[in-house]
């Protein structure tokens, strides 16, 4: 015994830290990754090395010689942004547009407001917009490549792009379910088309049961959302199947599952109090649903999403938990 | 084409001119009226708000002078006399000149002379490792090295030197606002005379324990022994729950506290010439010296009055003092 | 069922009561005790003895200071040696009675035998005076004065006792031996308080980690039913662990299902809490006059190769119990007054035991340095984790930016300072820290306040007085 220590209470700290938290996050999204992989190939496997080097490159170059900081890689998050990007685009993307993809969420939407936790807006969906919106040739060209394995995949448009496609030429939905020959089962394990993350639901709910488990996130945010968009489809399905999509169809269907999972959850963008987390929920849900019914684009989770995170410090400010002993 | 432009055209003016005509409105409906001579003062005030005087900031202080009788209660430290008497001009007062003033840090226990004793392992907080417990030297008066005074600073003026672990005060940026001073939990940065070409004396430590103790935990501690009160021929001295306090109003800066001080605990800064403290504590010796032998004359001639001469009270510790504040203090 | 527990927030840091099997034993009395004269919230005593005179074991040192005050007996027979400043564990002076040990001498008055005392005095008067001479405190670490706290002030009624045996900081086990092996006394202990009260019921609450503990407790209650009326409405409560449940508010919550009013007293909902610890001394002050003067204290840690329950005599230095037990161990880095989560860092080994100390904790620099600090990820840990309910994230950020008004709105002066905020915390941000800080400014504002509208209303009041004769 050298000096003896003194520190104010407690003495002791949980196991838990940041880098922790952010580990299992990448462990939870691992089986959307193998997924992903197997179904879509090895280009899926470079789109997705591409995403996370160039984030976690990006954010050591910004930190060290911008802020002139230690490093902040070691914390995992810069890696889970990178896994969640990757996951949002589709396998097919030059690997240059995923690095400009990877600058705009590390460099513009995380770093630019002092790194981790400081962040408005979910640092992979403004990189997934961005991209959206700046290269759309590349963002909905959905041509399948080979699968590892021989796996079979369909090619052409997402579901919802298909079902959007054909409203729009004046046709039904139940008659566009069966000439595409959509099945849920199908859209439950790994046969479909769209980004990677999108391809299996089940490897999607695996990895959010583990992060429950773990302790990592809180489900409320995910089952808000999700049953605000069961409950308001099914009032729009129930009043014109024919032009209105299903619930089930909805809940399976696009990055909703990997949405309101993953992003959504997210610590720093999302509110802190159940109440809070409520709300943001159902207005992720609503807004979703409200884009794909109506808006031009097929798919509006990330739009959503990225609208419900400006109304966080909002959500924040006006609830907050009960205390004890005060009414 | 055409009947669409004019529309657009005169929706937008009128747009504009609705707009404009409310702005207009709200400004006078909540318009301020102020006395006016705030605003002069304000403008004539550093702009520092840093609440030296007392106050919220510049525009509280010139609100409130405007508003008193008379400026005895209202004095800029930043600013000092200069921005005082524009003040007073404005305002028709009359001021008195106050002496420069500079923050002085009262403790010289450098990492070498006083060993850490512990490690503190929290927030890098004066406040905090004070509330918690002595600090980790086994000084327990003495500068926690935080540097809360350095935060607290809006001058920049206070920098920790990282081979003393104290804080060192710039003179030439310190305006004296005393935020140091109220953010140190210890309460040894005062606020001194900057003193003639900024020659001033004073003793560098706070520490109350007594004698043996306080030397194990600093070796530049004052030990509260007394020597230099004794030594002082102009009254600026006095010794408080062991420990000297040199009155700046009172010192004459003849630096004999410094010399005859066993510890070093005495500083004088800023002097022109290093100090020859053997010549210093030969005149001294030699002056007491005489003194005791005029006194042993005077009582041998007061002698056949036959009424012993009280001898001169030396100033000393006052112990039921000191007990009472420990006791407050537990 | 489901276990009972509170219902905001807490922490289950692992139980490390590696101790628990230790039996409790006397420590033998050290050359030189050194006793505090401030070992309890409020005043500090005033000594009634003088350097040079003997004193005995039990004899009364200091006198209380005030209303909120206790007395000091001397834990040893022998000479007064000084009365002065000492420093204490934290290093800042503090007045002690300083004893060189003769012997061990007791005062004639106090029962030394085992014998267990049923019958309980009939008047709560008699009683609480009896406390209040053997200078009895809260044992559970606040070391409130007990004759204070069991003197309800007018209109407020006591519906329920609580002995809390809930022990809920890691590493701890004296109160688990003093269940086990003290069993009969506390259960007298409870029964007294009781009468002191008038309450009808009391519950004795434990934590479900000291299974052995309820069943001992639970066995001799049903055995002392037959002894008389004052031991009829005692119970005993199983609760689940989680920390703090020994906390007073919390405990309240998990046996009454009342939460006391943000600056109330337990009182208020009809609750008083008494630690076991502070029940046994309780009854060897009442039915034993043997006033408080050692307690069981806790020497324990992984790094520490000699765990013990030991017995200690108020004032003796903790570097001879530490010594007594093979001193400090090479590895240890940190040495703790109390538990890991609320107990105090010790800086100076030399300071002696009181009545509150509680527990000696040794621990690692693995174990108890503090990660270095990395942006807050707004994981809202720290808020599901606080039993007050408060939002530590927010009160730092306010603390931070010195908004003292929005600290008060958000009730920065509700924090009972258990540290789950900072434990939790996966940024390792030291919350805990800067909180405490605030706290203790808005308490002396909101004090400030309060003091200035008493001043004020007095002052108006005595102005109506000055008027009244002129209008007649």
């Amino acid at each position: 015994m050298d000096k003896i220590l003194v520190s104010p209470n407690p003495h002791i700290h949980s196991a838990t830290t940041t880098k922790v938290l952010m580990r299992d996050v990448v462990i939870a999204l691992l089986p959307a990754v193998i997924v992903s992989v197997v179904f879509y190939g090895w280009k899926e496997l470079l789109v997705l090395a591409v995403s996370v080097l160039s984030c976690l490159a990006i954010e050591y170059l910004i930190t060290r010689y911008c802020m002139k900081k230690a490093s902040t890689i070691g914390d995992w998050s810069a890696a889970v942004t990178g896994v969640l990007l990757a996951l949002n685009l589709p396998p097919t993307t030059p690997w240059w547009v995923v690095f400009l993809g990877a600058l705009v969420a590390i460099g513009v939407a995380k770093m630019t407001f002092g790194g981790l936790g400081q962040n408005i807006f979910n640092p992979a969906l403004v990189g997934r917009v961005f991209l959206l919106i700046s290269f759309p040739t590349y963002m909905t060209h959905w041509e399948i490549p080979q699968g590892l394995f021989g796996v079979d995949a369909i090619s052409g448009a997402t579901p919802l792009g298909a079902i959007k496609e054909g409203l729009m030429q004046g046709a039904s939905v139940p008659d566009l379910m069966a000439s595409h020959g959509y099945t849920y089962s199908q859209m439950l394990f790994a046969n479909i088309g769209g980004s990677a993350g999108e391809a299996c639901a089940i490897a999607i709910l695996v990895g959010f049961i583990y992060l429950v488990a773990r302790k990592v996130i809180k489900p409320w945010i995910t089952l808000s959302i999700l049953g605000t968009v069961a409950a308001v489809s099914c009032i729009f399905w129930l009043a014109n199947p024919a032009q209105f999509t299903d619930p089930l169809f909805n809940l399976l269907t696009g990055g909703l599952l990997l949405g309101s999972c993953f992003m959504a959850t997210d610590y720093v963008t999302s509110p802190m109090s159940i109440k809070g987390g409520i709300i943001f929920g159902i207005g992720i849900g609503f807004i979703t649903l409200m884009i794909r019914y109506f808006g031009s684009y097929p798919e509006g989770v990330s739009f959503a999403i990225l609208i419900m995170n400006s109304t966080v410090p909002l959500l924040n400010n006006w609830f907050h938990q009960k205390k004890y002993g005060r009414a | 084409m055409t009947t669409t432009i004019i529309w657009t055209i005169a929706i937008i003016s009128g747009l504009g001119l609705l707009l404009a005509l409310t702005l207009y409105l709200v400004a006078q409906r909540f318009k301020v009226v102020e006395d006016p001579r705030i605003e002069l003062v304000e403008k004539a005030m550093p702009g520092a708000n840093c609440g030296g005087c007392g106050f919220a900031g510049c525009h509280a202080f010139a609100d409130s002078a405007v508003k008193a009788p008379n400026l005895d209660n209202h004095y800029c430290p930043v600013g000092g006399n200069e921005t005082m008497k524009k003040v007073a001009e404005i305002l028709g007062y009359e001021i008195k000149e106050k002496a420069p003033m500079v923050a002085v840090v009262r403790c010289n226990g450098t990492c070498s002379v006083r060993p850490r004793t512990s490690e503190y392992d929290g927030t890098l907080s004066c406040k905090v490792k004070a509330s918690l417990y002595a600090g980790d030297t086994g000084c327990s008066y003495g500068c926690l090295g935080c540097g809360d005074c350095v935060a607290a600073c809006k001058f920049g003026a206070i920098s920790m030197d990282p081979e003393t672990g104290l804080p060192v005060v710039d003179e030439e940026k310190c305006t004296a606002c005393g935020a140091c001073a109220k953010a140190c939990p210890k309460a040894i940065i005062e606020l001194r005379k900057k003193g003639p070409r900024g020659m001033r004396e004073y003793v560098s430590c706070v520490n109350k324990d007594k004698g043996p103790g306080v030397k194990k935990a600093c070796a530049n501690a004052c030990i509260g022994c007394g020597i230099c009160a004794k030594t002082c021929t102009h009254d600026a001295i006095v010794l408080e729950n062991n420990v000297a306090y040199i009155d700046f109003e009172k010192c004459k800066l003849c630096r004999e506290c410094e010399a005859m001080c066993p510890t070093g605990a005495i500083h004088g800064v800023n002097f022109p010439k290093p100090i020859d403290k053997d010549a210093i504590k030969a005149r001294v010796k030699e002056r007491q010296k005489k003194a005791r032998e005029a006194a042993a004359a005077a009582a041998e001639a007061a002698k056949p009055v036959g009424e012993p001469v009280e001898p001169p009270v030396l100033r000393q510790a006052q112990e039921p003092e000191q007990f009472k504040k420990e006791e407050s203090n537990g | 069922m489901a276990k009972r527990t509170f219902s905001i927030g807490g922490v289950h840091p692992a139980d490390s009561k590696i101790s628990r099997g230790c039996k409790l034993e006397y420590l033998p009395i050290p050359p030189t005790v050194y006793i505090a004269l401030s070992q309890h919230i409020g005043a500090p005593a005033k000594p009634v003895v003088t350097v040079g005179d003997k004193v005995k074991v039990g004899q009364v040192l200091a006198e209380p200071g005030g209303f909120m005050s206790a007395y000091i007996h001397s834990s040893v027979s022998g000479t007064v040696k000084s009365i002065g400043p000492r420093k204490d564990l934290s290093g800042n002076n503090q007045m002690v009675v300083e004893i060189a040990v003769e012997g061990d001498e007791w005062m004639e008055n106090i029962d030394r035998g085992d014998t267990l005392v049923t019958d309980i005095p009939d008047d709560p008067k008699a009683i609480i005076e009896k406390i209040k001479l053997g200078g009895v405190v809260g044992l559970g670490g606040a070391t409130f004065p007990t004759h204070v706290k069991l003197s309800p002030p007018p209109g407020k009624v006591c519906e329920m006792l609580i002995i809390n045996g809930c022990e809920c900081e890691p590493y701890l086990t004296s109160d688990f031996r003093t269940l086990l092996e003290k069993g009969e006394q506390v259960v007298i202990g409870t029964a007294i308080i009781k009468k002191a009260l008038g309450v009808a019921k009391a519950t004795i609450a434990i934590e479900d980690n000291k299974l052995e503990a309820i069943e001992h407790i639970q066995k001799v209650v049903n055995e002392f039913k037959s002894k008389g009326p004052e031991y009829s409405g005692i119970e005993v409560l199983s609760l689940m662990k989680k920390y703090p449940e020994g906390g007073e508010k919390q405990l309240i919550d998990a046996v009454m299902h009342r939460q006391v009013k943000s600056g109330g007293l337990p009182i208020d909902v009809g609750a008083v809490v008494d630690n076991v610890c502070t029940a046994l001394a309780v009854y060897e002050a009442v039915q034993k006059n043997k006033p408080l003067i050692d307690n069981s204290v806790t020497v324990t840690g992984e790094c520490f190769p000699k765990q013990a329950n030991l017995i200690v005599r108020v004032g003796t230095p903790l570097n001879y119990v530490i010594d007594y037990l093979g001193g400090v161990p090479e590895a240890a880095a940190k040495v703790i007054s109390g538990g890991p989560m609320m107990g105090k860092s010790i800086a100076n080994l030399e300071a002696a035991t009181m009545k509150g100390t509680g527990g000696l904790l040794f621990l690692t620099r693995e174990q108890t340095k503090r990660m270095p600090e990395s942006n807050c990820i707004r994981c809202g840990k720290c808020a599901e984790a606080c039993p007050m309910g408060l939002e530590p994230f927010l009160l730092n950020r306010l603390a931070k930016a010195g908004d003292t008004d929005a600290l008060e709105a958000n009730a920065v002066q509700d924090c009972i300072m258990c540290g789950c905020c900072l434990y939790s915390c996966p940024a390792g941000i030291p919350l805990l820290d800067i909180i405490s800080q605030a706290r203790g400014q808005v308490m002396g504002i909101m004090r400030a306040r309060t003091a200035a509208a008493k001043a004020a209303a007095e002052a108006a009041k005595a102005a109506a007085e000055a008027a009244k004769p002129k209008s007649e």
